[in-house]
């Protein structure tokens, strides 16, 4: 059975590739912290699973620190100029695509049929991960069309995806490690703590004031988590349940969708929030950090004043 | 009150723009310290959390897809496929997308789409292609402002169409809470609540995309105008691109 093991090992022979034109690169100044930095990234996903929790700590800290410290560069990647992509595309036209849209429409595929293929009486996939698995597939149909068709030098595919994970750096790690951050937070109940203090601190006699409370608690709180789904439950259970609900009889069903959709707003505001925010801003090369969160702040917030006057009006029909 | 110290890091970190990954560290280690945990028992949380968020990494697989394309000219030939449609503006290209990206999120199909496989190689290109088809070549923070608008409709479209999916993990979340809670919950009646907030996401940022491609003419024009620019002519339709954007 396919399991999400399997992605993960696809990974760690991915980045493990990368950590090795890494140290093959002498034109890179900081050849062996990028070597360092993805072969331990690569460890990560190809022995997490038997390692224990505390080496994979310990990883984890020399990653950061070798990302922190001593900082990571960009190596030369052996790629095409200008006018060669101008003519290969001349040549190719929407046959370039191909490759492109395979990706999401297999992974489509693959997560619509697979959970149903069994070879045997066992099952082929591990159904709970179906579209993750469907999505590693997808990836190798088709790097293997697009190696078929295009008949690149062999190792193009592994130079080209460092000279992609080159530009994004340590932020390709980033939204893993806040994930982390966000499990910290859990254990040590960060968010209770600022659930009392919203419900000591501000004035909830009224239905609209609690309403507001709490759709602007969950922006906040999922700003500072990086993360609505962490910042549900503690608001939910803080605010909206015992008041909102409780006191001034609202519809449970109604505040906690649409309480969840105001913590998406805060999402939008969030560099906590790095695989939406920072990431695209690595991969689009964009110099300023906060470019994205501040395209997407003027649509955040009237969304989030909407958000609170749906809840008013709908949670008290 | 201690336990918000690492709150307090991540706050300071990002402003003072100490490296992230720093940041994220310090404050998960601090955090755990002051929940009380032994310095052991903190690396050994830290491991297994980041071990047990493996699957967010899986994004990266597909760069070598995207890499050997881009090399073989994918953007060169979105750029040449834009300049065939006359009526493709930026606007109304990111207005297309938001559309699709949200119709796609809310049947389920979260994975058509990402920063990855669609900003960067397709979607970005048409819609800096298609204000160049209007305004020929366009200044570097111009081209830096539309990609950042680029990528923020892949998220708003993601967003506020997924909900409206019953399967979603938001959705299970919830009635997994409110099970907890004693509120039993149908996940379809919490898809259908979040169909008003979908269409108000939709009508506001159609709204600022429609007004993005006026105001992009604007600035462009005024930009044409002091051509060749000095710099501070430069820097003042940098300082209005960004105003025009933001």
């Amino acid at each position: 059975m396919l399991s999400l093991e399997f992605i993960y090992q696809l990974m760690g022979v991915l980045l493990g590739g990368v950590a090795l034109v890494n140290a093959r690169d002498a034109a890179n100044p900081r050849r062996w912290s990028n070597t360092a930095f993805w072969g331990l990234y690569a460890a990560s996903f190809l022995f997490g699973s038997w390692l224990p929790a505390r080496v994979s700590g310990a990883l984890v800290l020399a990653m950061t620190l070798v990302a922190g410290f001593r900082g990571l560069g960009q190596g030369r990647s052996p790629t095409t100029s200008p006018a060669e992509r101008r003519a290969s595309a001349e040549r190719w036209g929407n046959r370039l695509y191909l490759p492109a849209l395979l990706v999401p429409g297999l992974t489509l595929l693959g997560t619509l049929t697979l959970k149903r293929v069994s070879l045997g009486g066992v099952p082929l996939v591990d159904a709970r991960q179906v579209t993750l698995i469907s999505l590693g597939l997808a990836t190798l149909a088709a790097l293997a069309v697009g190696m078929a068709m295009l008949r690149p030098p062999p190792a193009a595919p592994l130079h080209e995806a460092r000279r992609l994970l080159d530009t994004v750096g340590w932020a390709a790690v980033l939204p893993q490690m806040l994930a982390s951050l966000g499990a910290l937070f859990a254990l040590a109940g960060v968010g209770q703590v600022v659930a009392e203090l919203t419900t000591r601190w501000v004035p909830l006699e009224t239905p609209l004031a609690a309403v507001a409370a709490y759709g602007i608690g969950m922006a906040l709180l999922t700003m500072l988590m990086g993360n609505a789904f962490a910042a549900f439950p503690v608001m939910t259970a803080g605010i909206a349940l015992p008041l909102i609900v409780g006191r001034f009889g609202g519809d449970p069903v109604v505040i906690s969708a649409i309480g969840m959709l105001a913590g998406f707003c805060g999402t939008l505001m969030s560099p906590m929030a790095a695989n939406f925010n920072l990431v695209p801003v690595a991969l689009l090369e964009l110099p300023d950090e906060n470019a994205v969160i501040k395209a997407q702040i003027p649509t955040a917030l009237p969304l989030l004043a909407v958000n609170i006057a749906l809840m008013y009006f709908l949670a008290f029909r | 009150m201690l336990t918000l110290v690492g709150v307090l890091i991540v706050i300071l970190g990002f402003l003072f723009r100490v490296n992230p990954l720093l940041v994220v560290a310090a404050a998960g280690i601090a955090t755990g310290l002051a929940g009380g945990l032994a310095p052991g028992a903190v690396l050994d949380a830290l491991g297994r959390a980041f071990i047990e968020n493996r699957y967010v990494g899986i994004v990266w697989l597909v760069l070598p897809v995207i890499g050997l394309l881009e090399r073989a000219g994918l953007k060169e030939r979105t750029q040449a496929l834009i300049g065939r449609f006359r009526a493709a503006t930026t606007g109304r290209v990111l207005l297309l997308y938001l559309a699709v990206r949200q119709v796609a999120a809310a049947l389920g199909l979260t994975s058509l789409g990402g920063h990855a496989q669609m900003v960067r190689p397709l979607v970005a290109p048409m819609a800096e292609a298609a204000a160049e088809m209007h305004h020929g070549t366009l200044p570097l923070p111009t081209r830096h402002a539309i990609r950042a608008q680029t990528a923020a409709v892949d998220n708003i479209g993601l967003f506020f169409g997924e909900d409206i999916f019953i399967a979603i993990g938001s959705i299970l979340l919830i009635r997994g809470f409110l099970e907890q809670n004693g509120i039993l919950v149908q996940p379809i009646e919490l898809a259908l609540w979040a169909i008003p907030t979908a269409i108000a996401a939709f009508v506001i940022h159609a709204t600022r995309l429609l007004l993005l491609d006026r105001r992009l003419a604007r600035s462009l024009a005024a930009h044409a105008l002091a051509a060749p620019p000095a710099a501070e002519a430069r820097e003042e339709v940098r300082q209005e691109v960004r105003d025009a954007l933001a």
